[in-house]
């Protein structure tokens, strides 16, 4: 996952100086030079790199040493304090302001404009918002059908001059477009361009003095080097943007650009592109990243994630069913829907934060479960719609059938059946442990249902609940894990059904 | 051997240098502007610690071209063991050149791109989304067709909104024949494309797909199907190339793409796309030298023609071409 090895190099750096009692001008010299080579293989920006060292050695230099923490300690406190100012202190919403509000996307070739555009509208839609999207990517070959098909797949209407060169007017259009049918904002998307390419960056001045968007926002591929800075102030420079959109985080890069391009432009990182479906798309929250790239896991983000995925009418239907047990394999096939819409396995791991489960342990677990995902809705697929509702009248004839349907061996159409009614055992088991009306969400954690009027306060709660949901254990104990590879941690390799 | 590339004779007049000369001017710094009257001159005896000045803002500079911190501070450690017989700019440069040769050396020798016209050509472009790779496969098929080739594209690219479409608008304008079976597997589509250039006696064929992180196993998964696929598919006598193109703007990340899709899809060569306007792209230096995977092609400008074979020699000589450096000639 993104961030993962300079997570881990600067958790390296910070385990090496445990040892530590106080900060001094020696020791914090080689972290210093530690943290700044992290920050470089990371892609982090020299000149950022630069000054986020200064201001770390002046704090810890300022700092009167606190008896109860070591150095060690006190230096996390820091760079994790610097790191949240880096990125922009707190998350900065969108403006909206105007009827209809306008969006500008822009930024470099391949950046991924096109397809946030799209997220972005969805993301709006969401929020209650009725987006309209502009293509105005008028130079790339079929640019303005990709935004067409996006918009089709998103349910969401496209404006656009079929066979126009005239970004101007397509935009302009647009917008009165957007007022007629009562669209309150508009997204337009415009080619990919370099900053130096002076007649581009002519067009971009010529959209936006014309138009004056309440967003002027820069999209920047996640995997830029050193150039991302220069990108990030050049396009500031000239248009003045009011923030960036950080796409493709949900690849390994070290994510130096994230960490340059607030610093250097004074603007917000309003949203990251976190996958490649149309809602993966989120908003940025500095502190969270940080917390994650210092290895604190981003629980906060799970949940909201799990909040926005899950549809809670089903959920609360499925939980319903397996208290009363009549949860039959079609309800496991909802839940296993459910749970794919939070991600793949590796992005939840990663996003739980659990201490010693390496990057390469949860690159297997998420490979594995996956994979088990799919042969469970190959299994599934196979089945006829009575047959999920009552696995019961599966006779070995049925069970042949579906092997041969789905591709499989009939002893591993048995082993799948054997684990569903197993786990069936555990959930009865549980209703009983937990009392007469079957366990209560809150306490069990056995929901994927969570009501959103708990939200404040109960997130820690909530991650456990989510722990435990994943099939980790109830007092689950991260230091107890073990390192092995490629041994699954307990809980996920027992529990998680039909592995 | 290709007729559309012809080596430059004069560096400092090419285009390529032209399209360079932003790259040289931030990657040498202070040594760039060895003419100017406030600085020493370019062949003048320089004091050890002014050579140091020089080499620690040259390490700066390395990293900044997103050489990487390993890379940077190796040549550098390199140019100052050297310091004793380094006393000018010229002398510096010449070094800084040489160190740039023989990290891009041990690939030189496969730089050229696998090419028969006799035979049937495969080229499979594999990379990130956004890397450039339907552009790429678009101009390509241009400069085949243009000189006399019969061309087969394969819209591999399923997945992203209007992938085939892209590539559909550069077939027609080149003039090559498309294969598109839009929402299929990939592998059919390629499968596909590779039997059609058969059929109908087509010399080059060039493979499409989508854009994928690395890290993504079940996509990587497909990529190796696909490659698997190729295999059965191409005929025997053909030629095979399996290409990894990457956005010259990437930073360290270069590294990670090329040893996952190295190990996926067993890479023969790298593509380097936009490595036009400033420097950057300097993280190839090390995929050629830890990966030994050579640079094939790489596009200097948004023209069809700005898509060139990759000529190190050239290439270097464009780089180092200098005002500073020409003069020491």
């Amino acid at each position: 996952m993104m961030f993962d090895d300079l997570s881990e190099r600067l958790q390296s750096v910070f385990a090496g100086f445990s040892r530590e009692k106080t900060l001094t001008e020696e020791n914090m010299a080689d972290a210093l030079r530690e943290i700044r080579r992290a920050l470089l293989e990371a892609d982090v920006s020299l000149r950022v790199a630069k000054a986020f060292l200064t201001r770390i050695k002046e704090r810890a230099e300022g700092e009167t040493v606190l008896k109860q923490v070591n150095a060690s300690q006190q230096l996390v406190k820091i760079v994790h304090d610097e790191m949240i100012l880096l990125l922009g202190k707190e998350n900065v919403p969108l403006n909206f302001s105007g009827n209809p509000s306008l969006i500008v996307l822009f930024g470099l070739q391949g950046s991924g404009k096109t397809t946030s555009a799209g997220k972005l509208a969805l993301h709006l839609r969401k929020k209650g918002k009725k987006p309209l999207l502009v293509a105005a990517d008028v130079y790339r070959p079929a640019a303005i059908q990709q935004l067409i098909t996006l918009g089709k797949q998103v349910g969401i209407p496209v404006h656009t001059i079929e066979g126009s060169n005239d970004v101007l007017a397509i935009a302009r259009t647009g917008e009165n477009f957007a007022k007629q049918n009562g669209h309150d904002v508009v997204i337009i998307d415009t080619a990919g361009r370099l900053q130096v390419d002076t007649a581009m960056m002519a067009e971009l001045l010529l959209l936006e003095r014309s138009l004056q968007p309440v967003e002027k926002l820069l999209v920047i591929d996640a995997m830029t080097g050193q150039e991302a800075v220069n990108v990030a102030e050049a396009f500031n420079t000239q248009l003045q943007m009011t923030g960036l959109i950080i796409t493709k985080m949900d690849g390994d890069a070290r994510g130096g650009a994230a960490l340059s391009v607030a610093e250097v432009t004074g603007q917000p990182i309003k949203f990251i592109g976190t996958g490649e479906t149309v809602d993966g798309l989120e908003p940025f929250y500095p502190e969270r990243l940080a917390t994650r790239i210092l290895g604190m896991g981003d629980v906060v983000s799970l949940v909201e994630k799990a909040q926005e995925a899950i549809d809670q009418d089903e959920a609360k239907r499925l939980e319903e069913r397996m208290r009363k047990q009549t949860f039959s394999l079609e309800d496991f096939v909802q839940v296993q829907k459910q749970f794919k819409r939070l991600g793949s396995m590796g992005d939840i791991l990663g996003m739980l934060g659990i201490p010693g489960l390496g990057k390469d342990q949860r690159e297997l677990l998420s490979f594995e479960g996956d994979k088990m995902m799919k042969r469970v809705e190959v299994m599934t697929q196979s089945m006829t719609l009575a047959e999920r509702q009552n696995p019961d009248i599966l006779t070995p004839s049925r069970q042949k059938r579906i092997a041969k349907g789905c591709g499989m061996s009939e002893k591993e159409i048995q082993d799948f059946l054997k684990q569903f009614n197993q786990m069936k055992m555990v959930m009865k088991q549980f209703s009983k442990l937990t009392g007469k009306g079957g366990p209560e969400p809150e306490k069990t954690g056995f929901s994927l249902h969570m009501p959103r009027s708990q939200k404040k306060n109960k997130e820690k709660n909530r991650a456990n609940q989510l722990a435990k949901g994943l099939g980790l254990p109830a007092n689950f104990d991260p230091s107890k894990m073990p390192t092995g590879f490629p041994k699954l941690p307990p809980g996920l390799g027992g529990k998680f059904p039909f592995q | 051997m290709f007729g559309w590339f012809k080596k430059q004779s004069s560096p400092e007049s090419s285009p390529l240098a032209g399209n360079l000369l932003n790259t040289s001017k931030q990657l040498l710094g202070s040594l760039f502007g060895a003419t100017t009257p406030s600085g020493p001159g370019i062949s003048e005896t320089l004091s050890p610690l002014e050579i140091e000045e020089l080499i620690t803002e040259l390490e700066e500079n390395l990293i900044k071209a997103d050489v990487g911190v390993n890379t940077a501070v190796e040549i550098c450690d390199q140019l100052r063991q050297q310091k004793s017989k380094l006393l000018s700019k010229a002398a510096l440069i010449s070094a800084l050149k040489q160190a740039f040769t023989d990290r891009l050396a041990p690939v030189k020798a496969q730089q050229s791109i696998a090419f028969n016209p006799q035979k049937l050509n495969i080229y499979l472009f594999v990379g990130v989304n956004g890397a450039g790779k339907t552009t790429t496969i678009g101009k390509l098929a241009h400069q085949f067709v243009e000189n006399g080739h019969k061309v087969v594209i394969g819209a591999g690219d399923s997945f992203r909104a209007a992938a085939e479409d892209q590539l559909a608008v550069w077939a027609e304008r080149a003039g090559a024949s498309l294969v598109r079976q839009d929402g299929a597997e990939a592998s059919g589509v390629i499968y596909d494309a590779i039997r059609r250039a058969v059929d109908t006696q087509a010399n080059v064929v060039l493979l499409d797909t989508a854009g994928r992180l690395q890290n993504k196993f079940n996509l990587m998964e497909e990529l190796r199907k696909i490659r698997a696929v190729i295999d059965k598919a191409r005929p025997e006598e053909s030629i095979f190339e399996s290409l990894l193109v990457i956005d010259a703007t990437t930073g360290q990340n270069a590294l990670k793409q090329a040893s996952v899709f190295q190990e996926t899809v067993d890479l023969s060569g790298v593509i380097l796309t936009k490595l036009d306007g400033s420097a950057k792209g300097g993280v190839i230096l090390a995929v050629a030298h830890e990966y030994r995977l050579p640079i094939k092609w790489v596009g200097v400008g948004e023209k069809i023609t700005d898509l060139q074979p990759f000529d190190s020699d050239a290439f270097l000589e464009a780089l180092f071409a200098s005002p500073a450096a020409s003069q020491v000639h």
